[in-house]
Formats: structure tokens, sequence, C-alpha cells
């Protein structure tokens, strides 16, 4: 099977990208202006993401659905109210990680997207764990674009007028051209902004519509570096089947109702993984000085025993410097611990360090109006 | 000064009596995006043709540079070092990487003059 394009392939042609393959298909990595400068843009205006690889999958079904899917997510989906959305995750038995995701209530069922890399064996998992009692659809007629930063709600609103009302971490279904597009305030960069679902025949005019009104087109490339400034995993590098939830920091995810309560994928092993206390743990890494200790870099004690490795490592453009994000001993990893990182096979200093290294004055929960 | 020479490796090469500065070239800087970290060899070191002269990274990626002649490394730039970003403005002028004190003055006449560099880069693109 050939590359697999998404429908806004033309659109980053006409505007220049540099492509590469990411999870089977043809993505931009960068435009014209370059990943720092498109970082930048981000983070003090408004960017355009294609993000049409990810995986969109409606799932519709009434009470029994929900409870099916409890038994599944660690969440508390009997009290989620329609369009309100979750960052779950799907778990093996052990509570390895298939995959992260956004879970949306809608009328009629839920929403769920999903890591491009991940899809399709999300829903055969899934699939099979509903027993094929509700209908599930891995929507390939739908496009997915974000639009992430401070000027987002005030170009969206330019197409959409009635987006404002979003708060964060919830959605709702809005017309454009008669058509239905579902639009969340959610996104992966730390910033304020909306993620859109949209029919394939109408994206490339959505889109333009939001670059005629200012906003730019970027790439993954700095869409790494936003989502690595703000602390935030990315599946296949911080999260795998390897690694759990409470390793991997994210308990905040999971609904305390259900923990004390089990009864979902891995419940078992989070519970006890919780009681004794996890071995390694997510932190976040500075290396001193402008070294970059990428994936895979070994962390060391300062008495040179491996403690760790690091999972992302690249430069932070509104950080103005190096960071990472890896696993290390819990014993080490606390605020301000100093240790070694291997590069070349050369050992630096750095420093474990919170999360996240970029944060913006108005976060979670906030409302925007 | 004499003629730029290119190498294979993308570095360029000026020649002033038997010290030789070298650098990226244009075209490497443009593969390469956002030079974010630079990495030079000490001075003092010696370093052999083909060999290992450094490093550069970008957001995405960390590249070696390699040295296209054999000497001892007399100068490095450390302002490159200190504003990786200055690579990507001025690639074959003020960002040069490192000066050497030449070993074997004939492992230049090997490397490519500019109308050659140029075509083997467009062969070689994307």
């Amino acid at each position: 099977m050939g590359i697999k394009k998404t429908s806004l392939n033309k659109l980053h042609q006409d505007y220049k990208a540099k492509f590469v393959e990411f999870a089977g298909y043809e993505m931009p990595i960068q435009y014209t202006k370059g990943i720092i400068e498109e970082h930048k843009f981000t983070r003090t205006n408004a960017g355009i993401f294609d993000v049409s690889h990810m995986g969109q999958l409606f799932i519709y079904g009434e009470k029994d659905l929900t409870i099916e899917l409890e038994k599944i997510f660690p969440l508390d989906l009997k009290n989620l109210k329609n369009n309100c959305s979750k960052y779950s995750f799907l778990m093996n038995d052990d509570a390895g990680i298939f995959d992260d995701l956004i879970i949306t209530k809608i009328e009629g069922g839920f929403l769920i997207i999903l890591n491009a890399a991940c899809k399709d064996k999300d829903y055969e998992i899934l699939s099979k764990l509903l027993k094929n009692k509700f209908k599930i659809k891995l929507d390939n007629e739908r496009s997915l674009i974000a639009i992430q930063g401070p000027r987002s709600a005030e170009i969206l609103k330019l197409v959409i007028p009635e987006v404002n009302k979003l708060k964060f971490m919830t959605g709702g279904w809005f017309d454009y051209q008669s058509e239905e597009i579902f639009i969340t305030r959610s996104g992966y960069t730390g910033e304020d902004g909306f993620e859109i679902s949209i029919i394939n025949d109408l994206v490339e005019k959505f889109t333009q519509n939001l670059i005629n009104n200012g906003a730019e087109l970027i790439g993954l490339g700095a869409r790494d570096t936003l989502r690595l400034e703000a602390g935030l995993c990315l599946y296949g590098q911080e999260l795998n089947l390897n690694k759990t939830p409470i390793e991997a920091n994210l308990k905040w995810a999971i609904s305390k109702e259900r923990l004390s309560n089990g009864g979902f994928l891995g419940s078992d092993k989070i519970k006890k993984q919780i009681q004794a206390g996890p071995k390694k743990l997510r932190v976040g890494i500075k290396p001193d000085g402008r070294l970059i200790a990428r994936e895979k870099s070994k962390i060391f004690n300062e008495s040179n025993l491996p403690i760790g490795e690091i999972t992302s490592g690249t430069f932070g453009p509104s950080v103005n410097g190096p960071i990472a994000m890896g696993y290390i001993d819990k014993e080490f990893s606390k605020t301000n611990t100093k240790v070694l990182v291997e590069v070349r096979g050369k050992k630096y200093p750095a420093n474990i360090c919170g999360l996240p290294f970029y944060k913006k004055n108005h976060i979670k929960g906030a409302s925007y109006e | 000064m004499s003629e730029v020479k290119f190498s294979k490796e993308h570095e360029w090469i000026t020649l002033d009596g038997d010290v030789a500065t070298i650098g990226i070239t244009k075209h490497a800087t443009e593969m390469l995006g956002d030079i974010v970290f630079a990495e030079l060899p000490e001075k003092g070191s010696s370093v052999d043709k083909d060999g290992n002269a450094g490093v550069v990274e970008s957001t995405k990626a960390a590249s070696d540079v390699y040295t296209p002649v054999s000497g001892e490394v007399v100068d490095t730039n450390q302002e490159i070092v200190d504003d990786p970003s200055k690579i990507n403005d001025d690639p074959e002028g003020s960002a040069w990487f490192f000066k050497l004190k030449l070993k074997d003055k004939s492992e230049i006449d090997s490397l490519m003059n500019k109308e050659e560099y140029e075509k083997f880069a467009k062969e070689n693109a994307g």
C-alpha cells in the first residue's frame, strides 16, 4: 500500500511544505518559515495543524454503551455530560498503554480521537471488547484540523461566530456551509485552541478561510516542540505497552471514584502500583547549557549509575534552551535533582525539573469568555 | 585566499597559506533546518580527512560534521556555539566552524569546485 495523503495535501504543497512520512501518511514537517518561527507564531498568534491522520472513532449507543466503555476506560463516563471531553488511555490488563486519547460525550454516543499509528489496532481492540453490540466507525470521511494559540478564538470566531461559548475541554456541533462540523476547545500545544472535525470536501476551504483571517499553517516539527514544552506525552515515546499511566505521572486522568471501585482495564495493576509506588516516573529534564539529549539517551546519577532514559528531547524555542522528558528511578525524580545524561558517549550535567517547561497564564478549567 | 572547494558531506573549505577555514554549506543548512546546537573540535587536536569534526543539531536531529582534509585545529568559531542560529544566517561567511593547519595540501585537489558541488547538491537534494 502506498503512502496516504490527507485532504489538505494540495494546500500543504501550495504553501511549500517539506513532507515526511508519519504513521503511513505524507505529512508536513515544516513550511518555509521553519520550525522555530512556526513554533513562536503559534505561541503568539494562531497556528493551524493538519491532524487528519489521527483517528476519529464514533461509537453510538445508549446507557449500555456507557457501561461497556466504563469496563475499558478509567473514566466516570456515567457522569460525563454531553459535549464534555476527557483525556484517557486504552490499556491492557497489565495497565500497559495501547494508546492515549481524548473521548468526548456526544449526542447518542462518544467520539474518541486516536493516534494515527494506533487507530487501526485501537479499532480492532475496541470492536472486540464491545462485541459488535454497538455501531462503531473509524470515520475516514472527516478531516481533523487544530487551531492553536492566543489568537485562535478570535480568528475561528470570524468563521464560526458561536464558537466562543466553548470552554476548555468541551465541544459541540456547528454549521459550516450547511454541513455539521464538530469543534472541541482543546489541543496539544499548551495554548488555548480548538480541534475541528469537518468533512473532507470542505476542509481545504475551511482552512483557507482561517489562513485568510490571519492564522498560518504549522508543521509537525513545531507541533512536537510545542507539545514537549507543554510537558505533554507523545505515544510511542513517553507512552507504550511497557509504561503505565502511574509511571507516566498521569494519575490525574484517572477518575477517583473509578480508581476506588476498579473494574476497568488494568485497574488491579494500577491500584497495586499506587500502593507500592512506581519504580520509575516520567519527569522533565533540562540539560545544562545548550546540549540536546534525545530519545534513548541514558540518564545516570552523580555516582555514574544508570537511573533512567530520555524519551523525547529537543530545543524548546520559547524556553530558549534544551528540554527533555524521560523515565527515571523514583528516588531521583525530585525537582532539582542533579543527574548526568549521556550524549555521543560523553556524560553531561542536567537537572530534573517540573512540567510543563512552558506555562501560559490561563490554564486548565479556565473560562475563555 | 584560494578558490572555495566543497566536499560530498556538504562542507566548504578555503585556503590561506597552509591554514584552511571550514564550514558547512548553505545547501546543508537548508536540509537541516533551524540549527540549535553546534559542537566543534578542540583547539590543538588533530583531525583526519573524512573524520568526525563536530556536530550540528536542528530541533529534529543531530548530524555529524566531517572534515574534508587532515590537520591540526588552530582556531574554532565560538560565536556559532554561543548562537547556533548564526549558522543558518550566514553559513558560507561569518559562521565558519574551524581552522586547520593542513597536513597534506594535496588533499584539497580531490574536492569539488562550486559548479561541481552545485550539480552534486542538486542531484542529491531531497
